[in-house]
C-alpha cells in the first residue's frame, strides 16, 4: 500500500490530506476537513488533474490584442503542457464570446478549449 | 565641420549650448545616452542653493550666486518648476553655533542675501517638523528647489530650437587635434570642430586626458537618496541641511517641485563611474542619520530610492577653463554641488570662453522662450477644463498616482528632442513616478509610444535605451523556454 | 457640466459592481459607476487563471467569467456608467470630479459614495533593496497584464520576490508561457499566497519556494542581469554568508497591496493604520457620513466572492442612507483586535443598525495551529471557533446575531481575540 501526502487545493484551507492508495486505486483519505477534500484526493492520488488557462491573440477588434481561454474541462495534469502548446499559432476572430470553442479537442484529450472573455 | 562640439547633455553641457546657441555658430552635442539628463542631473538633491557653502573666493561660491540669480528668470522663459522655498542649515549642539555663524559670515562675503540665524519659537513656525534636539538654524529665504529633468530638458530644447543638433545613442571614443582643429572620434563616425566643450560629468577627466597633457581625476562620489510619495510631500517646508559633525557630512530632507519629500545623500568616493547602485549600508545612514534633523519622516510612504555620482575633484572646485595645451579644448569639469544651482552661470562662463577663442558674433533671432507640458496635478478644476476643451486627451489620465494624462506623455513624445523611452517620459511629466511606481502605467505608456513612434514597436520599448529593453517576445515564442 | 445621482460607486470593478447591483434591488433608482478603465470588471480581466466564484456561483470560474456574471447583472437597467474616466477628487459633501475624454471634467453631486477603488501592489521602493534599478523589474500585476492582456513576455529567466497570490499565479503562468521561474523567495518563514496556489503554481512545475529568504541585490545598470537571494534571520534579517546569485533578467515582485485610498483621504475620511483602509461601522459606512467602503480599498481580500459580499451590503446600506431607513444610531461599540488578530472589518458596530447577521471579517499575523477564534462580549467569552489552521494570507471570518448584542445591554467593548485549546 502506497502512502500519498497532498495538499488540498479545492478551498483556500489547503488541507493536508494523508491518502492511502493500493492497487491504482484510494483505500483511505485522512486530514480533510470536507467532503470535496475527498473527492479531490481521490482523483488528485491517481489521476492529477487541472484546468488550464491561457490566452491567445484576438484580431478584428481594436479594443483587444488577447482574448482569456480555458480548457472546458479537467485535464491530466500530464498533458497541461501539452495543451497549451496545442494553442501555440492559434488566432481567433473577434467577435468571441464567453463559452466558444477557440480549440477542439486539445491536444488529444478530449477536451475543448473555450473562450472565458467576450472579446 | 563644427564651431563647437559638446560632450554631455547634461544640465552643464545644455546650459553651454543654449547660452552658445545665441551666437552665430554650428553647435553640436554628443550624448552616450539616449536622451537628456541621464547622468548627474537627474539624481541629486534637485535644489538651488543659496550660496553660503562654497568657500569664498572658489569659482563654485562665484557661480553659485550668479546662477542663483539667474535661475529665477530662466526658469521662467523656460516653463521650468521652481520654488523658492528657503532652506535650513540646522544645529543640534551649542557648539555647532559659531560654525553656524561662521556659515552666514561666509554667505555673506559670497553676496549671500537675507541670511539669518533662527531659534526657538520663530524657528519652529518655520520648520514644525524639526527634531527637538535642533537649537538653532541658518536660514537662507533665497534657496529655492527646482525640477532637474525639465531643467536640462527645456534648456536641450531651447538650443535645439536655436539650431543646436544633438545626437544621442553617440559615445565619444577619441580626441585629437588635427590641422588646428578637433578631430571627435564616435560610436557613429567621426566629427570635427574648431572648439570642443567638455561637459561629459564623471567621465570628463577621461576626455580631458585624451586630449591634454595635464591629467586631472574626478572622483564619482556616490550620493544614495529615499524618495517618499506626495503624502509626505509637506512634512518639511524647507530644505532642511544638517551641519556636518563629527560623524560626517549630514543629509538633507527636503521637499520636492513634484511633491515629494527626498533624504539624501550619502557620500561616499568610489572608483566606479557606473555606480549608480544603492546599498543597504547607504540606504541605512539615511535612515539613521535624518532624524537628527527632522522628526518622524515617514519612511513608511517611501515609493523609491536611488543613487546619483557627483564629479568630485580633490581640488574640490568647479573646472572651466580652455586646457592650457590644447587650443579650442574647453573643460567644463569637476561640476559636482552646487553645479544645478550654478548651470545658468556655468553656461554663461563656457559661452564666454568660447567666444575669446572663435569670436563669435550674437544673433538677433534668438528665441529666449520656451514652453513646457502643462501640468494637470496641481492645475485648479478650472485649469484642468479648460486644458480638455483645448485638447480632450488631457481627460484621459494614464498615470493614476501623479494624475498625467494622455495629452502630456503625447506632448512629452512629440516636444523637440522628445521622449523615447518610459524613464524619458517619467523625467518630463512625472509618470510612473508616484506610488505604483509605474506599475499600472508602464503597459499604456508603452501602447503609447508605439502609436506614437513610427519606428518604435511596443516590444521594441525600453526603459532608458538600447539594452534596457521591456519585452523578450511575444506569448508562447520564447526560445529554448521548454528546454529546460 | 454637472449631474447628480442618488449613489456614486468609485469603481467598476467586483466590489463597485456588486455595490450597484444590490443598491439597484434595494430599490435604488439612481446610480452611477465611474470606472477609469475602458471595460468594466477591474483587475478581474487580467486574472484570467481559473477559482472564483466557488462560493457564490458554486463554480471554479476564471477572474473574466466572474466579472461578465457581474457585468450582466448591472448592465441589465438602472445602473448608469461612466467609463475610461477617472474619479479626481471626492469631497466630504459627496461631490464626485470626474475627467475623461469623452465629457472633460464633471462634477457630480451624490447622496452616498461607495468607495470601491481596490488597491495597488507595493513597488521595489517600499522594500529598499539595494542595487541598480535596470529594466526588468516588475510587479506581478504589471507582468500579468503585459502576458495576458497585451501578448508580450517580459522575461525569459525570472526571479519572483513574494509568494502572494499574484507572484504564485504568475510563476506558473510565465512557465507554460515560455519563461523559466528559478524561484520564489519570500521573507516570511510562511507564505502569504493560498495553498492552492502554491501546490498548482509552484508544485506542479518543480519552482522552489525558498522561505525566510529574501533579495538583497539586484545586479544589471540596463536590464536585470541577475538578483542576490539570503536567508533571513528570525528578525527578517539577511544572514551573512548566506547570499546566492540567481542570474535573470527579470524580477517579479507580489510582496503586499495596499488599499488605494487617495480619493478616501481627500473626502476626510479617516483610515486604519493596520489595514490602510477607512475604518467602518456596521454598515461599512466611514467617518464620514453616507461615504461607504467595500472591497481591497476597505481592506484587502483573499477570495473575490467575499468582496463581492462585502460589497452588496455596502450597497443595500448606501441605498438605505439615501432612502433615510436606517435605525436610529444608539451607540457604536468598538471592535477590538488582539493575540494574534490583527485587525476587524468592521472596526465598531451600532446593534440597533446591525443586520440580523454580521459578518466581521479579520486576518491573523502569524501562522497559527489548533487555535479558537475567541469573541468576547466585554468580560464574557460568547464564541470560541476551534481551527486547525490559520494563515496571514487567508481571511477569517465569524458572523455575529444582532440578537447576540441584543441581550447584553449596555455592552462596552467586543474583543476579537486567538486562544489556545
Amino acid at each position: 500500500m502506497e502512502q500519498i501526502h497532498l495538499t488540498c487545493i479545492r478551498c483556500p484551507r489547503g488541507c493536508q490530506l494523508e491518502v492511502a492508495v493500493e492497487d491504482g486505486a484510494v483505500v483511505s483519505v485522512a486530514g480533510n476537513a470536507c467532503k470535496r477534500g475527498e473527492t479531490y484526493a481521490k482523483t488528485e492520488a491517481v489521476n492529477p488533474v487541472r484546468v488550464v488557462t491561457s490566452s491567445v491573440p484576438v484580431t478584428g477588434n481594436p479594443a483587444h490584442h488577447m482574448v482569456s481561454v480555458k480548457t472546458k474541462g479537467d485535464v491530466p495534469k500530464a498533458k497541461v503542457r501539452a495543451v497549451v502548446d496545442a494553442l501555440k499559432g492559434l488566432t481567433v476572430e473577434s467577435p468571441v464570446a464567453i463559452g466558444d470553442v477557440v480549440l477542439a479537442d486539445a491536444a488529444g484529450t478530449g477536451v475543448d478549449i473555450i473562450a472565458t472573455r467576450n472579446v | 565641420m563644427y564651431d563647437v562640439v559638446i560632450i554631455g547633455a547634461g544640465v552643464s553641457g545644455a546650459a553651454a549650448a543654449r547660452e552658445l546657441s545665441k551666437r552665430r555658430l554650428s553647435i553640436c552635442v554628443v550624448e552616450r545616452e539616449e536622451d537628456v539628463c541621464c547622468g548627474t542631473t537627474k539624481a541629486n538633491s534637485a535644489i538651488v542653493h543659496a550660496g553660503f557653502d562654497a568657500q569664498t573666493g572658489t569659482l563654485m561660491a562665484k557661480l553659485n550666486v550668479r546662477g542663483a540669480a539667474l535661475m529665477g528668470p530662466l526658469c521662467e522663459d523656460l516653463g521650468v518648476d521652481l520654488k523658492n522655498i528657503g532652506s535650513l542649515v540646522v544645529c543640534t549642539d551649542e557648539e555647532g553655533i559659531p560654525a553656524l555663524q561662521a556659515l552666514l559670515d561666509r554667505g555673506i562675503a559670497n553676496g549671500v542675501e537675507r541670511l539669518e540665524i533662527v531659534t526657538g519659537d520663530r524657528l519652529r513656525e518655520l520648520e514644525p517638523n524639526l527634531s527637538d534636539d535642533v537649537i538653532a538654524a541658518l536660514w537662507a529665504p533665497t534657496a529655492s528647489i527646482v525640477n532637474p529633468f525639465q531643467l536640462n530638458w527645456a534648456l536641450a530644447e531651447n538650443a535645439y530650437q536655436n539650431g543646436v543638433e544633438f545626437r544621442f545613442n553617440t559615445e565619444v571614443t577619441g580626441l585629437e587635434r588635427v590641422d588646428g582643429s578637433w578631430k571627435v572620434s564616435t560610436t557613429a563616425g567621426d566629427l570635427s570642430a574648431r572648439c570642443v566643450v567638455n561637459a561629459a560629468g564623471v567621465y570628463a577627466d577621461v576626455f580631458h586626458n585624451m586630449a591634454c597633457e595635464d591629467k586631472f581625476e574626478i572622483v564619482p562620489r556616490r550620493g544614495q537618496y529615499f524618495v517618499l510619495d506626495t503624502t509626505a510631500g509637506r512634512h518639511v517646508r524647507h530644505t532642511v541641511f544638517q551641519q556636518p559633525t563629527k560623524l560626517g557630512k549630514g543629509v538633507l530632507v527636503s521637499p520636492t517641485t513634484a511633491g515629494n519629500l527626498l533624504v539624501g545623500p550619502t557620500a561616499e568616493d568610489i572608483g566606479d563611474k557606473e555606480g549608480t547602485d544603492t546599498t543597504a549600508e547607504g540606504l541605512a545612514e539615511l535612515l539613521a542619520k535624518s532624524p537628527l534633523s527632522v522628526k518622524n519622516i515617514p519612511f513608511r510612504e517611501t515609493i523609491t530610492s536611488f543613487s546619483g555620482l557627483r564629479a568630485h575633484r580633490a581640488e574640490h572646485d568647479f573646472l572651466i577653463a580652455e586646457a592650457p595645451d590644447a587650443p579650442g579644448f574647453v573643460d567644463c569639469a569637476a561640476i559636482e554641488s552646487p553645479g544645478l544651482s550654478a548651470s545658468p552661470a556655468i553656461g554663461e562662463m563656457v559661452a564666454g570662453i568660447v567666444d575669446g577663442i572663435l569670436g563669435a558674433e550674437m544673433r538677433d533671432d534668438f528665441i529666449a522662450k520656451r514652453e513646457g507640458i502643462p501640468n494637470v496635478e496641481w492645475a485648479t478644476q478650472e485649469e484642468w477644463a479648460a486644458l480638455i476643451e483645448q485638447d480632450p486627451s488631457y481627460g484621459r489620465v494614464i498615470c493614476r498616482c501623479r494624475k498625467v494624462t494622455e495629452a502630456q506623455i503625447v506632448a512629452a513624445i512629440h516636444h523637440p528632442l522628445g521622449a523615447r523611452s518610459l524613464d524619458g517620459i517619467k523625467r518630463r511629466t512625472e509618470a510612473c513616478m508616484g506610488r505604483c511606481q509605474a506599475g499600472f502605467c508602464t503597459p499604456k505608456i508603452m501602447e503609447i509610444l508605439d502609436r506614437e513612434l513610427a519606428d518604435l514597436g511596443y516590444d521594441q520599448v525600453t526603459k532608458a535605451g538600447p539594452g534596457s529593453e521591456l519585452i523578450v517576445g511575444k506569448d508562447k515564442e520564447l526560445e529554448g523556454g521548454d528546454a529546460r | 457640466m454637472k449631474a447628480a445621482y442618488d449613489i456614486v460607486a468609485v469603481g467598476g470593478g467586483p466590489a463597485g459592481l456588486a455595490a450597484a447591483i444590490s443598491a439597484r434591488d434595494a430599490g435604488c433608482g439612481s446610480i452611477l459607476v465611474i470606472e477609469r478603465d475602458r471595460e468594466l470588471g477591474g483587475i478581474l480581466n487580467q486574472c484570467i487563471h481559473n477559482g472564483f466564484g466557488l462560493i457564490t456561483f458554486d463554480e471554479e470560474l476564471t477572474g473574466p467569467e466572474y466579472a461578465a456574471r457581474f457585468e450582466e447583472q448591472a448592465l441589465s437597467g438602472g445602473i448608469d456608467f461612466m467609463l475610461d474616466t477617472m474619479v479626481i477628487d471626492v469631497s466630504a459633501d459627496k461631490l464626485v470630479t470626474v475627467v475623461s475624454r469623452a465629457e472633460g471634467l464633471v462634477q457630480i453631486q451624490a447622496k452616498a459614495v461607495v468607495l470601491a477603488m481596490g488597491c495597488r501592489e507595493r513597488p521595489r521602493g517600499a522594500l529598499n533593496i539595494p542595487g541598480f534599478r535596470p529594466a526588468g523589474i516588475y510587479s506581478a500585476g504589471t507582468a500579468q497584464r503585459l502576458v495576458n492582456i497585451e501578448g508580450f513576455m517580459p522575461g525569459r529567466e525570472v526571479v519572483i520576490l513574494g509568494s502572494g497570490d499574484i507572484g504564485l499565479i504568475m510563476a506558473r503562468r510565465m512557465t507554460l508561457e515560455g519563461a523559466h521561474v528559478a524561484c520564489v523567495a519570500e521573507l516570511m518563514p510562511y507564505s502569504g499566497g493560498l495553498k492552492r496556489n502554491i501546490v498548482q503554481c509552484l508544485d506542479d512545475f518543480g519552482i522552489p519556494l525558498l522561505l525566510s529568504h529574501t533579495v538583497v541585490r539586484i545586479e544589471g545598470q540596463k536590464r536585470v542581469e541577475a538578483v542576490v537571494i539570503a536567508e533571513v534571520d528570525g528578525r527578517g534579517k539577511p544572514i551573512p554568508g548566506t547570499e546566492v546569485t540567481y542570474p535573470c533578467d527579470t524580477l517579479l515582485l507580489s510582496v503586499g497591496l495596499i488599499p488605494e485610498n487617495e480619493l478616501s483621504l481627500s473626502a476626510g475620511v479617516e483610515l486604519s493604520p493596520v489595514t490602510r483602509g477607512p475604518v467602518v461601522n456596521e454598515i461599512l459606512e466611514t467617518n464620514i457620513p453616507g461615504i461607504f467602503a467595500a472591497g481591497n480599498v476597505l481592506h484587502v481580500h483573499d477570495l473575490v466572492d467575499y468582496v463581492s459580499q462585502e460589497a452588496a451590503v455596502a450597497g443595500r446600506n448606501a441605498a438605505a442612507f439615501v432612502a433615510g431607513n436606517l435605525d436610529d444610531e444608539v451607540g457604536e461599540i468598538p471592535l477590538v483586535a488582539t493575540d494574534g488578530i490583527r485587525y476587524t472589518v468592521p472596526q465598531s458596530i451600532d446593534p440597533s443598525r446591525m443586520a440580523d447577521e454580521l459578518v466581521v471579517r479579520f486576518r491573523v499575523g502569524n501562522v497559527y495551529e489548533n487555535r479558537y477564534i475567541s469573541v468576547y462580549f466585554d468580560d464574557e467569552r460568547v464564541k470560541h471557533l476551534k481551527r486547525s489552521i490559520l494563515a496571514p494570507g487567508e481571511m477569517e471570518q465569524v458572523k455575529l446575531k444582532k440578537a447576540e448584542l441584543a441581550a447584553k445591554p449596555g455592552l462596552k467593548t467586543i474583543t476579537f481575540k486567538l486562544e489556545e485549546a
